[in-house]
C-alpha cells in the first residue's frame, strides 16, 4: 500500500484580502514526484510554500483549513515550525548558495542542528553532495566559494544543502527553470533518483518536465486544484476540459 | 521677433551661469579652505608634532596628548554606540514589522537625534551622565567622594556615542537591507531559527556595512567639540589619561583652546594650523574608507 505523506483538506489562502487558494483537497503519495502545473498565479507556488510553513514569513498570508504531514496537522499551534523545516526540505528557483565555502554550504544545516564532529560533517558533507550527483566535479575544491560554481552546479549543491538535513520530503519550486538544457537534464535526473528515498513536490512551468519526471499531476487554475491524478492519465486522458487545453497548449 | 529670441536666449544664457557659478563658489570656498589650511600646517606636520607634549604654556611643542585624547573617545565611543547601533538596525530590519507602530516610533527617533544640535547633546550629557548616573554613582560606591559625578572621558564617550548613534543605525540598516531574502529563506528552510539565520547568514554579509557605519560614526564623533566641552575635555593635562574617571584632551576642543584661550593666539598660529590639519586628514582619510565600502556594499546590492 502507498502512503500518503502529505494530505490538505479544503485548503484555503488569503494574502490580505485576496484568494489565493480556494478549497484545495489533496494527497500526495510518499516516494513518488508529484508535479504541481499551471499557468503563473494559479497558487502553485503559495501551495508549495504552505507545506514547510515558508508563508509564515508574509504577514499578511492567512490560511483555513488543513494541511497534515504524516497524519500530523503542521497549522497546530504546538507545531515547532523549526523540526518541521527540517523534515520538510525545500529547494528554489533560484539558486541560493550562502557565500560560503561548498563544503559549509553544505555543512550548514547540520551545524546549526548542533553537529560540530569534523569527521561527522565530512561524511556528511560527502554523501550528500554524491546524492546531489555533483561530488565528481567540487570534491577538489570542496573550501572554494560556493559562487564560483555555475548556475546548474548552484542548483545541485543546494538539493545537496538540503539533502545534508536528511529530510522526508523535498519541495522544489521551479528549480530547473533558470538553467540550461543540459543542466536541466541532470537535475531531471537527479529527481528521478532522489525519489527512491525521498517524497517530491515540485513547481514546473515546463510541462514536458512534469511529463517525464512525475508520478502524479496537479494541475492549478486561478487557485483551485482543477484536476490531479497519475500524470499519464492526465496527459493522455484527463477528465476536465480546462486541464486538455493548458496541457496542449491553448492557454496558459 | 528676433528681439524676442534674443532675450529669451539671453535669459537661458544668465540662468545657466547662475547655476554654474554658485556650483563654482563651493568649490573655490573649499580649495581655498584646503590651501590655507595646508599651507598653514604643512610646515608643522611632523612627527614630532604628532608625538610630542605642548611645552612653554601651550606655545611650543606637539599634540599628542590632544591626539591620543581623540583616539581613546572614540574607541570608547564605539565600544557604547557599534553594538548598540547594530542591535538596534537588526531589530528594525529582521524583527520590527515594517509599518508598525513601534518601528516607526524608533525610526522617527533615530531621525530626530540625527538634526539634534551637538551642542545639547553636551548638556544632556552633563546633566544625564555626570550629574545622574555619575552623582548617584559616587554616593551609592564612593560614599559621597567625587569621583564619577565631574567631566571624565567615559562620560564625554558615551554622550558622543549617542550622537554618533544615528549614524550606525542607519549604516547598518542599509547594509541588512542588501542581504536578499533569498538566502534568509534558504537558512530558514533548512530548519534554521530566526537568530540562527541573523548570525550565520545576515550578519557576515553586512560586515562591511557595520565598518562604514563605525568608520563614520568615528569621523564625526573625532572632529565634535561641543559633546565634550561639558563632559571630559581638558584645556591642558600634562599626563594622558590612565583611567575611565579621567579627562583628556581632543584635537577640536584643542584648536578652539588655541585660537581662543590661549595666552598668545599670534604666536600659538602654527599649532592651530597644525591641529586643523591634522583633524581634518583624520576625518578625510577616514571618510574615504567609509566612501569606498559603502560603495562597494551598493555595488553588490545591483550585482
Amino acid at each position: 500500500m502507498i502512503l500518503q505523506k502529505i494530505r490538505t483538506e479544503n485548503m484555503y489562502l488569503y494574502y490580505g484580502n485576496k484568494m489565493a487558494l480556494n478549497n484545495v483537497s489533496i494527497s500526495i503519495p510518499e516516494k513518488q514526484v508529484t508535479a504541481l502545473i499551471g499557468p503563473s498565479g494559479c497558487g502553485k507556488s503559495t501551495f508549495l510554500r504552505s507545506l514547510n510553513r515558508m508563508n509564515d514569513l508574509i504577514d499578511s498570508v492567512k490560511i483555513e483549513g488543513n494541511i497534515f504531514v504524516d497524519d500530523i496537522n503542521i497549522y497546530d499551534k504546538n507545531i515547532d515550525v523549526v523540526n518541521l523545516r527540517k523534515k520538510v526540505g525545500m529547494v528554489f528557483q533560484k539558486s541560493n548558495p550562502f557565500a560560503k565555502s561548498i563544503f559549509d554550504n553544505v555543512a550548514y544545516g547540520p551545524r546549526i542542528n548542533g553537529n560540530n564532529n569534523k569527521s561527522e560533517l565530512k561524511e556528511i558533507v560527502e554523501k550528500s553532495l554524491r546524492d546531489a550527483a555533483i561530488w565528481d566535479e567540487v570534491k577538489d575544491r570542496l573550501h572554494d566559494s560556493a559562487m564560483g560554481l555555475s548556475g546548474g552546479q548552484q542548483q545541485r549543491l543546494c538539493i545537496a544543502r538540503t539533502l545534508a538535513v536528511d529530510p522526508e520530503i523535498i519541495l522544489m519550486d521551479e528549480p530547473a527553470s533558470a538553467l540550461d538544457p543540459i543542466s536541466t537534464s541532470k537535475i531531471e535526473e537527479l529527481i528521478f533518483q532522489l525519489k527512491e528515498n525521498f517524497t517530491i513536490v515540485i513547481v514546473t512551468h515546463n510541462m514536458q518536465q512534469a511529463a517525464r519526471i512525475s508520478d502524479n499531476t496537479a494541475f492549478f487554475y486561478l487557485g483551485e486544484l482543477i484536476e490531479y491524478n497519475k500524470t499519464k492519465k492526465i496527459y493522455t486522458n484527463p477528465d476536465k476540459k480546462q486541464t486538455e487545453d493548458y496541457i496542449s497548449g491553448r492557454f496558459g | 521677433m528676433i528681439l524676442k529670441r534674443f532675450k529669451r536666449d539671453a535669459k537661458g544664457f544668465f540662468f545657466e551661469g547662475l547655476t554654474l557659478v554658485s556650483a563654482l563658489i563651493i568649490i573655490t570656498i573649499l580649495i581655498v579652505m584646503l590651501v590655507v589650511i595646508i599651507i598653514g600646517g604643512k610646515s608643522m606636520f611632523t612627527w614630532e608634532f604628532l608625538t610630542s607634549f605642548p611645552t612653554e604654556g601651550m606655545t611650543q611643542g606637539g599634540i599628542f596628548p590632544a591626539l591620543f585624547g581623540t583616539a581613546l573617545m572614540v574607541i570608547i565611543m564605539s565600544i557604547a554606540a557599534v553594538p548598540f547601533g547594530v542591535i538596534t538596525a537588526i531589530y528594525l530590519t529582521e524583527y520590527a514589522k515594517e509599518n508598525s507602530v513601534i518601528a516607526r516610533s524608533i525610526r522617527f527617533a533615530v531621525r530626530t537625534l540625527a538634526v539634534i544640535p551637538s551642542i545639547i547633546f553636551g548638556l544632556f550629557g552633563l546633566g544625564f551622565f555626570i550629574k545622574f548616573v555619575g552623582t548617584g554613582m559616587d554616593s551609592a560606591f564612593m560614599g559621597g567622594q567625587l569621583k564619577w559625578g565631574q567631566p571624565n572621558i567615559l562620560w564625554a564617550s558615551l554622550t558622543m556615542a549617542l550622537l554618533t548613534l544615528p549614524v550606525v543605525i542607519v549604516s547598518v540598516e542599509e547594509a541588512l537591507k542588501t542581504i536578499p531574502r533569498e538566502l534568509r529563506e534558504a537558512s530558514l528552510a533548512l530548519g534554521a531559527t530566526k537568530w540562527q539565520t541573523i548570525r550565520r547568514v545576515v550578519l557576515p554579509g553586512s560586515y562591511s556595512g557595520i565598518m562604514t557605519g563605525t568608520i563614520l560614526a568615528v569621523s564625526r564623533g573625532a572632529g565634535e567639540v561641543a559633546p565634550i566641552l561639558f563632559t571630559g575635555a581638558a584645556y591642558y593635562l600634562a599626563t594622558l589619561p590612565g583611567s575611565l574617571s579621567d579627562q583628556f584632551m581632543s584635537l577640536g576642543y584643542h584648536i578652539y583652546i588655541m585660537t581662543t584661550q590661549s595666552a598668545n593666539v599670534d604666536q600659538t598660529l602654527p599649532i592651530q594650523f597644525g591641529t586643523t590639519l591634522v583633524l581634518l586628514l583624520l576625518t578625510f582619510s577616514l571618510n574615504i574608507v567609509a566612501i569606498i565600502l559603502r560603495y562597494r556594499i551598493r555595488r553588490r546590492r545591483i550585482a
